[in-house]
């Protein structure tokens, strides 16, 4: 057992010996970690150490892709999500992207409302614009657009966008909210109304986010991985891994000797 | 002090500068001049008998053109039977073909590197080089000969459509392909079904560029005669029903060609098959240039 990867007690979601692989080259190995409820959990390493493959693992976005393959087990509030249906998954569990992405044909309301109703879910109109109007209250964007909720979702600032893109993933309630680098084509402001949405969103969701951006995990969140060339090689409370890191490799990283 | 040989002849280089660029210019206006030609002469010679009547009526008889041609008078009538033949037949073979060539674009885009993928694209790709009259003479023997019983508008549309197929699936390849693979990502990841992800997001973030490979299919079939002759036949009264022979405007060109009475009409439906394939082309063009 690694002594360096902190025990959570209760996780909302723990990873089993969770491996990835493209084709033949692995770029998850065996990671075993569990993630507590209500916190932000931050996924960091150099380019390439498989911390977005861990992230996309996590609702079965690598099923699209037939060279990935995936072994190992992960528990959602113990119910194993490989063997529950990806549509159900995927419910639980609301993706952010890199780059912006709202969907271009949709305006801003449908954007937010795409998951209900590209799945057929039938609402009144009423019950929509609570979903939509809390969705976007939650991404502190309500303000800003409320005037516009018919203007097509790619009219808005980068960061903006960004905004959207996370309330279009909050409309469903999900229990998780991965996010994959979502601040590395914005703006530092653009950045910062994001990094501050996040802390106040971990009331009611768990974040688990991918970041190469050391100052902003250290910023923003409670617990850290460190993972390199495909391993998990620390884990812990931020606060104690970046004043104290037990890994060499940890420590290097964190005082940019590499990476 | 002697200079580099060559290097101070400036006159001599400036010289074949010019000439070299009114070589360019020259062969331009070569390339442009055959549809200026054309459209020139088809206006010139066509615009007389365009009318409305000319739209709503349907073909004069060889008498009633042979009379006309002797008081020296323009020939009565219209083409009315091979616009709405054309409308028909192009309607139906866009019915046929569209769902089919989108499905398969779609299937090509999803299986990309895969053989059977491979195969059909390049099926259609060769499905694309073979001559119309050839799918005529396939469609006669679909159709004509155990379908229909005989020429008829529905022959007409299947030769029509296996035309306009492989662009269509060419174009909704490439389309969905230019469309960023996030969205679809996006998409999936609010855990929508495939299927709503592609007809509530792909195709209608695509639908400029589907529409583009749409419009230049339907234009260039438009133009067809070959295979029509073989399926639709052609026919001198307004017909609508798709299990009888149908005309079409470039049928009845051919028609008005082999009729020296009525050959004066043949650059008034030139003009009008013009003009539809021009406006087409100049819709498909002004998506596709909003697109981007």
């Amino acid at each position: 057992m690694n002594t360096n990867i902190l025990q959570i007690k209760d996780p909302i979601l723990s990873i089993h010996d969770l491996s990835v692989a493209y084709d033949k080259n692995v770029a998850v190995k065996n990671v075993s970690v569990g993630i507590k409820k209500n916190n932000v959990t931050a996924i960091m390493g150099p380019s390439g150490c498989g911390k977005s493959t861990l992230l996309r693992a996590l609702n079965r976005m690598h099923e699209l892709y037939e060279n990935i393959t995936t072994s190992g087990s992960v528990l959602l509030n113990d119910e194993d999500i490989f063997k529950m249906s990806p549509i159900k998954l995927r419910r639980k569990t609301g993706m952010v992207f890199q780059r912006p992405n709202p969907f271009p044909t949709m305006s801003i309301y449908d954007n937010v409302i795409a998951g209900y109703k590209l799945n057929g879910i039938s609402q009144t109109k009423q019950e929509r614009d609570e979903i939509v109007e809390r969705s976007l209250r939650d991404v502190a964007l309500w303000d800003e657009v409320k005037d516009s909720l018919t203007k097509k979702g790619t009219f808005l600032s980068g960061g903006q966008q960004q905004r959207l893109c996370i309330a279009r993933a909050l409309a469903f309630n999900p229990e998780i909210i991965l996010l994959d680098e979502p601040t590395s084509a914005l703006d530092p402001v653009a950045t910062s109304k994001i990094e501050d949405l996040l802390i106040k969103l971990k009331e009611n969701y768990t974040i688990i986010m991918v970041t190469h951006n050391m100052s902003q995990a250290a910023r923003i969140s409670d617990y850290s991985l460190f993972m390199y060339l495909g391993e998990l090689v620390e884990y812990g409370k931020t606060k104690n891994m970046f004043t104290n890191p037990q890994d060499r490799r940890t420590e290097e990283y964190l005082t940019g000797k590499f990476g | 002090m002697k200079s580099v040989s060559g290097i101070d002849n400036v006159g001599i280089r400036t010289k074949k500068d010019r000439i070299f660029l009114g070589l360019v210019v020259l062969l331009s206006v070569v390339t442009v001049s055959p549809i200026i030609l054309i459209i020139f002469k088809l206006i010139a010679k066509g615009y007389k008998q365009l009318s409305f009547g000319f739209l709503v009526e349907k073909m004069p008889d060889t008498m009633q053109a042979m009379t006309a041609v002797a008081n020296n008078e323009l020939i009565p009538g219209g083409i009315a039977n091979a616009i709405l033949g054309t409308l028909l037949m192009v309607v139906l073979a866009s019915v046929i073909a569209i769902p089919v060539g989108i499905i398969t674009g779609v299937y090509l885009y999803e299986n990309q590197g895969k053989w059977m993928a491979n195969l059909t694209r390049n099926v259609s790709d060769i499905l694309q080089g073979v001559p119309s009259i050839v799918l005529g003479l396939i469609s006669y023997m679909w159709v004509v000969k155990h379908v229909t019983m005989g020429f008829s508008a529905l022959a007409g549309s299947v030769s029509l459509a296996i035309m306009m197929l492989p662009m269509i699936v060419r174009s909704t390849e490439e389309t969905l392909k230019m469309i960023p693979q996030t969205l679809k990502e996006a998409g999936l990841a609010l855990g929508i079904p495939y299927w709503r992800v592609l007809f509530g997001i792909l195709i209608p973030t695509g639908f400029s560029g589907l529409m583009t490979g749409i419009l230049l299919a339907v234009s260039r079939v438009i133009g067809e005669t070959a295979p029509l002759m073989l399926t639709a036949l052609g026919s001198s009264v307004i017909n609508t029903n798709i299990s009888k022979p149908t005309s079409a405007i470039p049928l009845v060109i051919w028609e008005f060609y082999n009729d020296p009475n009525m050959v004066d009409l043949i650059w008034s439906s030139s003009l009008l098959l013009m003009i539809i394939v021009l406006v087409f082309n100049l819709t498909a063009k002004q998506i596709a240039s909003r697109r981007k």
